[in-house]
């Protein structure tokens, strides 16, 4: 039986795939990001071996999780740093909500964040009648819209110029216009007022340094760095896989992350924050709080084979080079994380029986793997993934014919026979083939069956050898 | 030497000129092949659908077979990442972990066979036609074959290779992945034949049988003239 994520990831798929203005927009976009990635790739001295250096940096950081999140808490709380430990999205929601009724905010702004979209968190605070606005400007287009991201890097890659022109002015009540500076404005305009206006600035983190007790964040816009500082409290959210251990990582990880996420050298903007306003400051927020997210990633960390998968520093490359993702679209996916990372761990952040659809859709081509700056065997998790459900006793249909299939290919004798019969059945298909009755409909709907040969392998090989 | 061969079961029924092509070549070359008529097929659709233990019932009868051969050469990416990447991990801790690793370093690419093993790239085959190479996913990826079918390709008379867009992109085959989700299969289909329709090729060639099955299907629902072939075809034109 098929989930209801799983009803509607295939009825996105299916409109989404046969859009082909969306086809060639995704297309369109990625190219410019392809090639700017590839220049900056090939400015690393070896990029293979920056992969390695990486994979192994986050492989200490995630088998050495209690002694590294610790450090970084512990360095954290030393400069005044409220540090909570949520286990779960409950838990992480609650401690904001509280907070906010706490200190009487009003109005909250945000920074991008991924794992506040993870814990459904905009949702929350505006139903408790807080007024919450997204700071980076794809997210707060696709706030406008009322919809989730499309992708972990770019939320509105899926929208042409002329459609954020409409938008804004429907929204914002600013004239038409295809120049991106001139909308760019339009959010600046509107967005300064609110920086100054809000009482809370809540943000995640790129990085988390254990040696430091700082969070490292990475942008273009400069957005994040106006909502961790002008607010009186910044509240961090991230998930406990960011950690690193040293303040040294980040030389590699910096440019590594703005490299295959955006196509850059280094992003514009890079801050490093370790604590709220220490005495004889004269800027930055009077509180920072730090709130860790575990939300079954532990579940994820017991999982030997697969522990890899929270190495991902959300880069957004195995999105970029996935033809399924570009074929699909990000919002099809109906998960926080998209694409073969989200493939991979979505099952077992939200259940493996909700979420298998998604290692099953894929053609394992392997292009993601290859992609991973920080080399996380992604394809293969998705076979993990397929093998892990059906030992769930999901998928008993495959198995039964699965067994069959064995039973057949182990039988030379039998083989032979169903071949012969299969050819039979193939004149008859051939009367149906591609029509509304026809069983081989998945196949022949687009596609011609392939023929049957007159003469197999096998009978070219006995009339040779007798 | 004495050369096992393993023919895959579709390549069997539906491609059988690709294998005849393979022993022309081999024969040419002056070796003897050998074939095992009893073994089928390799496994690999039950293992990509999670059935790893229908997989591995099927890939004993393989490892068996296959245990005293000298070498084995498959004429496809995908079956032979299947037996050299993928056997060892459904054979973790099973009493035939052994003899599955030892195939495992025995088994080539039929491309892969010519050009590292034997170090032949020129057939002194001739194909008069523009082509365009498609690089199957698992030969590419797991078996890291890029530049072997070209180097074959290149030593061809009268054959003009031109590279499409987008070279290393997946076609969408898939195994079962082009039945369970027909749709998404089929927009990589097209994106694929779209970029080798571009390059005004006559012939689409791969290593692999299995995803010009689907180009096909694609190309012919279409009505374009353009043909697949599978590399084994063309080098066999001596």
């Amino acid at each position: 039986m098929s989930s209801i994520f799983e009803s509607q990831f295939r009825a996105s798929a299916t409109k989404l795939t046969a859009d082909l203005r969306h086809r060639s927009l995704i297309r369109k976009a990625l190219k410019g990001y392809e090639k700017s990635r590839d220049e900056k790739k090939a400015r690393f001295q070896d990029w293979e071996a920056a992969r390695q250096a990486a994979a192994e940096t986050k492989w200490e950081a995630i088998n050495h999780l209690d002694k590294y999140l610790s450090e970084f808490a512990d360095n954290l709380a030393r400069r005044g740093t409220k540090v909570f430990w949520a286990s779960t999205a409950e838990e992480a929601r609650n401690y904001i909500l509280n907070l906010a009724r706490e200190k009487q905010a009003k109005t909250i702004i945000k920074s991008k964040t991924m794992t506040s979209e993870e814990i459904h968190l905009n949702e929350v605070l505006a139903k408790a009648g807080y007024e919450v606005v997204e700071s980076d400007l794809g997210e707060f287009i696709v706030q406008l819209r009322d919809e989730a991201p499309y992708h972990l890097v770019f939320p509105a890659m899926h929208l042409t110029r002329n459609e954020i022109s409409h938008l804004f002015h429907e929204k914002l009540g600013s004239p038409e216009t295809d120049n991106p500076e001139e909308l760019t404005m339009t959010v600046r305009r509107d967005m300064r007022i609110r920086y100054c206006k809000a009482d809370i600035g809540i943000s995640g983190a790129n990085f988390a340094v254990a040696e430091t007790g700082m969070i490292a964040i990475t942008e273009n816009e400069g957005n994040a760095r106006l909502t961790t500082s002008l607010p009186k409290i910044h509240v961090a959210l991230l998930g406990i896989e960011k950690v690193l251990p040293k303040l040294s990582d980040l030389a590699l990880f910096l440019p590594m992350l703005a490299t295959v996420g955006t196509g850059q050298q280094l992003t514009c903007y890079n801050s490093m924050i370790g604590g709220p306003r220490q005495p004889g400051e004269t800027d930055g927020p009077e509180e920072f709080h730090v709130i860790l997210l575990d939300n079954r990633r532990t579940h994820l960390l017991a999982d030997a084979e697969q522990r890899d998968a929270l190495h991902c520093i959300r880069c957004g490359a195995c999105l970029n080079v996935c033809p399924i993702f570009r074929n699909v679209g990000g919002q099809t996916y109906g998960t926080t994380y998209q694409g073969p990372i989200g493939s991979v761990i979505t099952p077992h952040l939200r259940g493996l029986r909700d979420w298998k659809h998604l290692s099953f859709a894929s053609s394992l081509c392997g292009a993601c793997t290859e992609a991973c700056p920080v080399k996380i065997d992604l394809h293969h998790h998705l076979l993990q993934n397929r093998r892990n459900a059906v030992v769930l006793g999901t998928g008993k249909l495959d198995r039964i014919a699965f067994r069959g299939f064995a039973f057949l290919v182990n039988h030379p004798g039998v083989f032979g026979v169903a071949v012969k019969a299969g050819r039979l059945v193939q004149r008859l298909h051939r009367l149906i083939a591609s029509s509304k009755i026809d069983p081989l409909r998945a196949w022949t709907a687009s596609r011609e069956a392939p023929v049957i040969a007159k003469e197999s392998f096998r009978q070219y090989w006995k009339s040779r050898h007798k | 030497m004495t050369i096992s061969l393993f023919i895959p079961c579709f390549i069997d029924q539906l491609f059988p000129s690709v294998g005849i092509s393979v022993v022309r070549i081999l024969e040419k070359l002056g070796h003897k092949v050998d074939f095992d008529e009893s073994l089928v097929c390799c496994g690999q659709p039950a293992f990509n659908t999670g059935c790893w233990n229908e997989a591995r019932d099927v890939a004993i009868r393989v490892v068996d077979g296959l245990k005293n051969a000298e070498v084995v050469v498959i004429p496809s990416g995908s079956c032979g990442a299947m037996i050299r990447v993928f056997y060892p991990e459904i054979f973790k801790g099973h009493p035939k972990q052994e003899a599955a690793l030892s195939l495992a370093h025995k088994i080539y690419e039929f491309s892969e066979f010519l050009v590292d093993r034997l170090g032949v790239v020129d057939l002194g085959s001739r194909f008069p036609a523009k082509v365009t190479f498609h690089n199957g996913c698992h030969g590419l990826r797991e078996l890291r074959l890029k530049q072997q079918p070209r180097q074959l390709l290149r030593q061809v008379k009268e054959l003009t290779l031109v590279e499409m867009d987008d070279q290393t992109s997946c076609c969408g085959f898939g195994g079962t992945f082009a039945v369970k989700f027909p749709m998404i299969s089929t927009a990589m289909g097209e994106a694929k034949c779209a970029s080798a329709l571009e390059t005004g090729a006559d012939f689409l060639v791969s290593n692999d049988s299995s995803c010009l099955m689907h180009l096909q299907g694609l190309l012919s629902r279409k009505k374009e003239k353009l043909k697949s072939i599978h590399l084994a075809e063309i080098l066999a034109s001596f």
